[in-house]
């Protein structure tokens, strides 16, 4: 194992009296596919935004590559190669898909402060964004307005956006959510064709998702860490069947 | 090749303004070259909003800020007998553009209702700032002894070349303003208008850009404000009355939010129904009220909405 791609030291976040992220430490390793598990509330979402930069912590640290990315804002980050999908979808609704991808693209091609070439016309935007479309099934809908795809659609477009900004590690929040079983195994299998070659931490409650996906698993009870190891292990965990898994349910 | 109909629309309507000054001749009817260079003016004052407004998203609610801008800067350096066109009208760009840098860089931070109210304040401010000022006439404002000069180039006096000056400028505007939103940097301000959010994961800090096109916005209407000062040969703070943003924003929504060529049209429908309304009743604004809810209602997307930017299939 190298050094950690990220290091999360001691967060904490509330939201009044509410601690949502309670000191909370946590690494991931380049290559892995850390799965954060854990009940309604506990906390997952809140801890994605912090590392994503949409939302500030109170305390502690969140280092990234080395560098303290901690007061850094969401933009900021993502040129440092941290791209999320939301838990709610979030696209362009109104711009066709491949603008959609385009615009990742483009945020990561040097300067939008060119005020006349048309951008939809810039190969160097339109060609590496078809590219990502294709990897995740989407090109056949490019020309679609990314309102009209299907949900299952709009999730793959999401995940193509992030995949477009060439990060280093993608932040998913429940990528399969809403899901017809179909659609999800799709999904599924896609991210495990990412496997190895893109570091992910992956917030999931499809049981089937994580086993199929995971190298390591955190469990995430209001705020906490309560136990992360090898999926096998925190399977047999008895802590985690009794904080989270509800006995013998699940797994 | 098939054009769609907003491209018959829009080469109509060039068509169209161009013959005006020749109508007008032929009719007998000068009164035409001016109403319709005053449409003009407001359409690249409502189409300046409208790169915001309708691209951006920022409800700017203080549009008439820059117009009084552009206006007070050719009617003070005039009143202190500097005529130069040159310089009055660059002035008026410049002064409208640092001034939208200012009113930008304070409410672009905020969104939705305080966005609103920060560029009604501002406005309102200048406007009372204008009202206060009895060296360049108060509440009464004062009449521009001259129009701007431009020696060798034109002469604004004829009101057939001042008429072309205006369409001139119209169309350069459309032309950047298409330009301008279908580049890169267009984009990053639609984007940021769909999606914030979505816009800064990707890796866009909206607000520089978000900024620039306030700016730019500014110092086109600012441009506008210098020409509608001549237009009236007079100058007065009521150019930057609250109704007037009110007004320049009517017409965008009329004609068409989010295009380029709905602020045009919808300043012509606003000026031309102004007009006739008002030539038959005092209660004119109690017709064109409903008027606007109607098209709001039934035309969500202004006028400009109800000609197709497709063309047919075969067509
Ligand atoms: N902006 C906010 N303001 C106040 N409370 C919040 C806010 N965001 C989240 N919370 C609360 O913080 C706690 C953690 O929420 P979070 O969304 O992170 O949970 P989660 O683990 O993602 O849950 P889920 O599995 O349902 O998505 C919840 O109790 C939630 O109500
Ligand atoms: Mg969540």
């Amino acid at each position: 194992m190298g050094e950690p791609l990220l290091e999360v030291r001691g967060l904490t976040k509330s939201f009044g009296g509410l601690i949502a992220t309670d000191r909370m430490d946590l690494d991931v390793t380049e290559g892995e596919t850390h799965a954060v598990i854990g009940p309604n509330g506990a906390g997952k979402t809140t801890l994605l935004s912090q590392l994503s930069g949409d939302l500030r912590p109170d305390a502690g640290l969140i280092r990234f590559v080395g560098e303290d990315i901690t007061h850094l804002g969401a933009p900021a980050r993502s040129m440092r190669g941290l791209a999320r999908s939301f838990q709610i979808t979030s696209i362009f609704k109104d711009f066709t898909a491949l603008d959609n991808v385009a615009l990742a693209v483009q945020a990561h091609a040097g300067s939008s402060f060119r005020f006349w070439r048309p951008a939809r016309r810039e190969r160097a935007l339109r060609e590496p964004a078809l590219e990502v479309l294709r990897t995740v099934g989407l090109a056949e809908r490019s020309e679609l307005m990314a309102a009209n795809l299907a949900h299952g659609e709009q999730r793959q477009l999401e995940i193509a956006m992030a995949l477009a900004t060439r990060p280093r590690m993608l932040l998913l929040d429940e990528p399969v959510a809403g899901m017809g079983l179909d659609e999800s195994q799709r999904m599924i299998r896609f991210l495990q064709s990412l496997k190895g070659r893109q570091t992910i931490l992956l917030v999931e409650h499809d049981m089937d998702a994580v086993f199929a996906l995971a190298d390591r698993i955190s469990v995430m009870v209001y705020g906490r860490i309560i136990a992360s190891g090898r999926p096998e292990e925190v399977r047999v965990n008895p802590e985690v069947r009794q904080a989270y898994l509800g006995e013998d349910t699940l797994l | 090749m098939a054009r769609s109909p907003r491209a018959l629309t829009l080469a109509a309507g060039v068509l169209m303004l161009a013959l005006v000054p020749v109508a007008a001749e032929l009719l007998d009817q000068p009164f035409y070259v001016d109403l319709f260079r005053r449409i003009m003016i407001f359409a690249i004052a409502a189409l300046s909003l409208d790169l915001i407004l309708g691209y951006g998203g920022m409800v700017s609610f203080g549009h008439a800020a820059y117009l009084g801008i552009g206006a007070y800067a050719v009617g003070v350096l005039t009143h202190h007998g500097i005529a130069n066109g040159y310089l009055q009208w660059s002035l008026a760009i410049l002064g409208s553009a640092l001034v939208a840098l200012a009113i930008g860089a304070v409410s672009i931070r905020t969104s939705g209702v305080y966005f609103i109210m920060i560029t009604l304040a501002f406005t309102q401010m200048l406007y009372y700032l204008g009202i206060s000022i009895e060296e360049y006439g108060g509440d009464d404002g004062m009449r521009l002894a001259v129009r701007s000069q431009f020696p060798g180039l034109l002469d604004l006096r004829n009101a057939t070349a001042f008429y072309y000056l205006v369409l001139g400028i119209l169309l350069l505007f459309l032309l950047l303003g298409q330009r301008l939103v279908d580049a890169r940097f267009g984009m990053v301000i639609r984007a940021a208008r769909s999606n914030e959010p979505r816009a800064r994961a990707i890796g866009f800090s909206p607000y520089r850009y978000k900024l620039t096109a306030f700016v730019i916005s500014g110092a086109m209407c600012g441009l506008a404000g210098a020409l509608l000062v001549n237009q009236t040969e007079y100058l007065t703070p009521e150019f930057m009355h609250w109704t007037r943003s009110g007004e320049i924003m009517f017409m965008v929504i009329l004609g068409g939010i989010g295009t380029l060529m709905g602020p045009v049209l919808g300043a012509a429908v606003f000026l031309l129904l102004e007009d006739v309304l008002s030539a038959w009743t005092v209660h004119w604004q109690i017709i064109l009220g409903p008027f606007l809810v109607l098209v709001v209602l039934f035309a969500k997307k202004g006028l400009i909405g109800l000609v197709p930017d497709e063309a047919a299939p075969g067509g």
